[in-house]
């Protein structure tokens, strides 16, 4: 079984969000991690297959040098190779479209990414690789088994769970509940230095859309404390002033 | 520009998330509805809801269907009206076929509006980056853009009206199909990422033992119930009720959070709530800098209270 995980650097989720001009991310002081989608649940059930079953997992990702120690952060954790697509961080159509055409070229079993990045919270760029390779797609897969060269998925969804199945290859999206985070350790660690990470021309995808500018939501007018033996007046506020009951 | 909107079906009824984007699409052609055409899949009731948002023309598509037969016949629909835009809810049908039309059709896809677009040299739109941390302003680039509408942004706009449904068919797709649904959550209950209002509990609930408190007040006030991730983790909840960065994000008009100190990752999850009430114990937690109103204090005294404010509350109403 051979598997290909798409990975994203964002920055960890308690970094500071700020930008130095419009259309800039601030960096300065901030640490990056691999997208928690991608690694707590994509890439730990990819491992988890590979271990049941066989096979390679592949973790890839589009973007600079920059990118390559949360790469080497899912060798540590347990992928067999890593690939780095050099291209610039662009939207989620030219990441699709480079993650495509890797794809194409190396023939996968299973593509899984994680739901969503917590940076851009698009969740498009699974499904446009699935277009463009003209495979199945599951998106915000919460359990993923394999029977009888099917794929049987869970999803679920706020009055219960629906369960598909698919052919493969096929591409998934995972969200919360199809595996649990694993901490690398210090053989994983030890041996993602010589694991191979590939470096990939880029096929020169271009942007399809443009942030013209970043701003910071308008910031809350303060908070309104209520004395805790005057609880019941919350209701009549909620009601008079804030007009949400 | 000709607009196609894509309308969930369920149970034969347009989905809430689905009205939004057609009340999206409409709003966007300043309530000119003859510019927009909706779709909706498999079997419905009389026009599934449409006319009443302003939908004038609908095309109801019959058989089984996913992602890839909703395509295609999107595509020739696309083609045949020559549309320009496709508005569809960010929501798991949404997230599935949005991309595979904009790829289909060259199509410039701009995910997750959260504001209304301004039409001109292509489409602007606002959309939330950062887990809601931040917004960001994003263009179009190419003629034909796909549009998908973060649920319980803009709401449902019923401005009354007819809509002429026309049926049509297409081929169907068994790459991957719907084999099973299984309704094990609480069908009575209000489901969380469309709800307007929110009663959501964490540690400081002390146990699920505890609960009854959040799911009268919940039924108080027709709310959906949710929790922070530790309680989820530990199985105090089931994780479908898990708010937050890596569980659902969700966008009440009112988020009434009790014993959940706010961390970083819950608020990434919860920010993008019209009224935030927070209840804890501690006047420190940070949540009180994220909310609208606040009490601090022990939630099992609190709480009785607001819930005998708020029965009095519907008896009077």
């Amino acid at each position: 079984m051979k598997i290909l995980v798409c990975i994203s650097k964002v920055p960890d989720t308690t970094a500071k969000i700020a930008f130095s001009n419009p259309t800039t991310y601030d960096e300065n002081g901030v640490t990056f991690i691999i997208n928690p989608y991608d690694e707590w649940y994509a890439l730990v059930r990819a491992l988890e297959l590979k271990e049941t079953l066989g096979g390679t997992v592949v973790a890839a990702s589009e973007g600079g040098a920059d990118y390559e120690p949360i790469i080497r952060k899912a060798l540590a954790i347990g992928a067999d190779e890593g690939v780095r697509i050099d291209a610039p961080e662009s939207d989620a159509f030219a990441v699709a479209t480079e993650l495509a055409q890797y794809a194409k070229d190396n023939a996968f079993d299973l593509i899984l990414c994680g739901k969503e990045t917590i940076q851009y919270n698009g969740g498009v760029v699974p499904g446009m690789m699935a277009e463009m390779l003209g495979l199945p797609y599951v998106f915000g897969a919460s359990k993923l088994e394999l029977k009888d060269n099917k794929v049987v998925l869970e999803r679920e969804i706020a009055t219960g769970i629906e369960v598909f199945e698919s052919s493969l290859p096929m591409v998934v999206s995972a969200a919360k509940g199809m595996a649990e985070q694993r901490i690398p350790n210090m053989r994983g660690i030890m041996a993602a230095r010589t694991k191979p990470l590939a470096v990939v021309p880029s096929c020169g995808a271009a942007a399809a859309t443009a942030v013209q500018q970043f701003e910071m939501p308008p910031a809350k007018s303060g908070c309104k404390m209520i004395p805790a033996d005057q609880a019941g007046s919350l209701i009549q506020l909620l009601h008079e002033e804030a007009k949400v009951i | 520009m000709k607009t196609l909107v894509f309308v969930e079906n369920h149970n034969g009824k347009a989905t809430k998330a689905g009205l939004e984007a057609a009340s999206y699409a409409i709003a966007m052609h300043a309530g000119n509805a003859a510019e927009i055409t909706a779709v909706i899949f498999g079997e419905i009731q009389g026009d599934a809801g449409l006319g009443e948002v302003g939908v004038s023309n609908a095309i109801n598509i019959t058989g089984q269907h996913n992602s890839q037969s909703i395509t295609d016949k999107i595509q020739s629909l696309v083609d045949q009206h020559n549309i320009q835009l496709l508005v569809c809810s960010h929501d798991n049908a949404g997230k599935e076929i949005a991309p595979r039309i904009a790829i289909r059709s060259g199509a410039s896809l701009i995910s997750g509006a959260t504001q209304m677009a301004s039409v001109g040299n292509g489409v602007v739109v606002k959309r939330n980056v950062f887990s809601g941390k931040a917004i960001a302003e994003v263009a179009s680039k190419n003629n034909k853009v796909v549009l998908t509408v973060l649920p319980n942004s803009f709401g449902v706009k019923k401005t009354g009206g007819s809509c002429a449904m026309s049926a049509d068919s297409a081929a169907g797709n068994d790459q991957v199909k719907l084999v099973e649904v299984k309704g094990n959550h609480d069908d009575a209950g209000i489901p969380l990422p469309e709800a307007d209002i929110v009663v959501s509990g964490g540690r400081g609930m002390k146990g699920p033992e505890h609960w009854s408190p959040i799911e009268e007040l919940a039924k108080e006030l027709g709310a959906a119930t949710a929790c922070s991730r530790p309680v989820s983790d530990i199985g105090w909840r089931p994780h479908h009720e898990h708010v937050g960065q890596t569980g659902i994000a969700i966008r009440p008009n009112l988020y009434i959070a009790v014993g959940i100190s706010g961390a970083i990752q819950h608020l990434a999850g919860v920010n993008g709530s019209k009224v935030i009430v927070v209840i804890n114990k501690d006047a420190e937690a940070p949540f009180f800098k994220a909310a609208d109103y606040g009490i601090v204090g022990d939630a099992f005294e609190v709480l009785p209270q607001i819930i005998a404010a708020a029965k009095t509350f519907n008896a009077n109403k």
